[in-house]
């Protein structure tokens, strides 16, 4: 069954200084429990699309459909961990790992616990009473996306998650994330710019061109799903390494 | 290979320098760590901070002391030290106590009303674009008009009473303060915002979940800084019919010539102000240990 279903969508953006097609006619299906990641350079409209599926912007044509029904805002179906972490400042790691669940009426025995157990599938345990300024970026990441899995929401969506880590630590992430999903699969979408991170971690890489922001192509990723490091270094990869670069260079060159 | 000889003979060279001339390296030392205090936007430890606050203070009263007793300056225009501080202990054992505190009263008063106005008025207009829309243009046009200016007209509608003292403190303080809460109000990121709408937060429960517990530190700020401004409303307010204050007391001062009480008054409104601005500062600190703001 589909899970998140684009139909048609564009989105055009108008301010003071004029409009800008953001998206053109994007139409994409994204299978229940699949990990897809959006890969394109800068500016190419990555963010609006998943902001359109998360609800936080409003298509100017087109709809998009979650399990059947149509999106007409933001809601909990749809989780989301932006690259600058939002966590709540106010609220000790524990307290924002609860947060949705909160929300969502779990009482708090419950609560406490499932908080502890994504705290600890991150890595965080013994972290739960610290608040976020004394956290580095990469545990305040980790603490986003315990945040976001805990309230078990139908779909993830990463927008660049990974972008403000340094090197070391967005690979420690990215093998977090995979074996997060290959020990709970669920239906994530990722946005992000790193050719590497996004074959390594998707089973299909949506590929975008630039203004106004169409999908080019759609790799699909057959690396199996036991993953980690080392699938890097496979000749597989780095065929899909290749088939990625070309397509987005191509798409670079055209914007500079 | 000659290379590293040379490495050697360096080390030798500083280590040898660093045994004999241990004065001049000291001396060095000391250069150094004041230069290293030196670079911009870096903070420096808590304990220097005070120092460097203590200096400035004795400076100033350096300054004050050479020109009053060595005679510079008329003691009719400017009295020293000490006989300000003589003044003081005068003035408070005969009634400038009771000054005082009708002073802070009426201010503690005045700024609590508009306070207790504003936060609703402010909070909502900060969250809401409607709200906005119909408040902010009224409020932006009041907060030009200085509340000073209002005093002749309040006297003529509720007279020289308590009534008009605070009537023109929370004149002054009310639209600073609507305007600043709907600022610290707005300034939450949106991302926030938005995060907890993705986490099942509703729109309506998003101000008080997310963007009130977010802006209480900006807010309480907020209050430090028009407390100040509310000192000098009520001053100008008792300088002009009034009975009693700090603000009276200043102006029967000058009255009579005497400089050496407008000193005492004026001090001890740098003084309360300086104590208030600290509670509330440290109020702050231990309220909010989450915070990241600086102040
Ligand atoms: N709120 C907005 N108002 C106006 N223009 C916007 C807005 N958001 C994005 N854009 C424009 O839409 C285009 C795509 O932006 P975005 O989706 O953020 O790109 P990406 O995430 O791929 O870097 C950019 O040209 C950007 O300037
Ligand atoms: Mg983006």
């Amino acid at each position: 069954m589909e899970s998140i279903k684009v139909q048609g969508v564009s989105k055009r953006f108008t301010t003071k200084k004029g409009s800008v097609q953001a998206l053109n006619s994007i139409d994409l299906a994204i299978e229940d429990k699949e990990f897809v990641t959006i890969l394109g350079t800068s500016g190419c409209g990555k963010s609006t699309l998943l902001r359109i599926i998360g609800g936080l912007e409003t298509a100017s044509e087109g709809h998009v459909m979650c399990h059947g029904s149509q999106v007409t805002g933001p809601g909990p179906d749809r989780g989301m961990v932006f690259q600058q972490y939002s966590l709540f400042p106010w609220m000790t790691i524990q307290k924002n790992v609860e947060f949705g669940l909160k929300e969502k009426g779990v009482n708090k025995t419950k609560r406490i616990e499932i908080a502890k157990q994504y705290i600890d599938l991150v890595g965080l345990k013994g972290f739960e009473d610290l608040y976020p300024k004394n956290l580095s970026g990469g545990m305040q990441q980790r603490t986003a996306l315990a945040r976001g899995l805990a309230n078990n929401p139908d779909v993830l969506l990463l927008d660049e998650p990974f972008g403000a880590l340094d090197m070391q630590t967005r690979e420690v992430m990215q093998e977090l994330l995979l074996k997060v999903w290959q020990t709970s699969p669920k239906t994530i979408v990722m946005v992000t710019h790193d050719i590497e991170e996004a074959i390594l971690l998707a089973n299909r890489v949506v590929v975008m061109s630039a203004r106004p922001g169409k999908i080019k192509d759609i790799i699909d990723v057959d690396l199996g799903k036991q993953r980690d490091y080392n699938t890097r270094l496979t000749e597989k990869f780095l065929e899909y390494k290749r088939q990625a670069s070309n397509l987005i260079r191509t798409e670079s060159m055209k914007v500079m | 290979m000659e290379n590293q000889k040379i490495k050697i003979g360096t080390i030798e060279a500083s280590q040898l320098s660093e045994e004999k001339a241990a004065p001049q390296v000291k001396t060095v030392s000391i250069l150094k760590k004041v230069q290293r205090q030196f670079v911009p936007q870096k903070s420096i430890s808590k304990r220097s901070a005070f120092l460097m606050g203590v200096l400035a203070f004795v400076f100033l009263i350096l300054a004050w002391s050479v020109v009053t007793y060595t005679g510079i300056v008329d003691p009719l225009f400017a009295p020293s030290p000490s006989a300000t501080l003589q003044e003081a202990v005068r003035m408070m054992t005969s009634g400038f106590w009771t000054d005082i505190g009708v002073t802070v009263m009426r201010v503690m008063l005045g700024f609590a009303v508009a306070l207790l106005v504003a936060l609703p008025i402010g909070i909502f207009v900060g969250a809401y674009a409607p709200v906005a829309a119909f408040f902010e243009p009224v409020f932006s046009f009041v907060r030009y008009m200085p509340a000073s200016a209002f005093i002749p007209l309040f006297i003529f509608w509720i007279g020289i009473g308590e009534k008009e003292k605070i009537a023109i403190i929370i004149l002054g303080s009310l639209p600073q303060l609507i305007l600043m809460i709907a600022n610290n109000i707005r300034n939450v990121e949106s991302s926030l915002i938005e995060v907890s709408y993705t986490l099942g937060t509703t729109p309506i429960n998003v101000l008080w979940k997310v963007i009130l517990p977010k802006s209480i530190p900006d807010i309480m700020n907020t209050i430090r800084i028009v407390l100040g401004w509310a000192w000098t409303y009520v001053i100008v307010a008792e300088m002009v019919g009034a009975s009693s204050g700090i603000g009276y007391t200043i102006l029967q001062a000058q009255r009579t010539m005497k400089v050496d009480s407008i000193f005492v008054g004026i001090l001890i409104l740098g003084l309360i102000g300086l104590i208030c601005d600290s509670v509330l500062i440290m109020l702050n600190k231990r309220l909010f240990p989450w915070s990241t703001n600086e102040r």
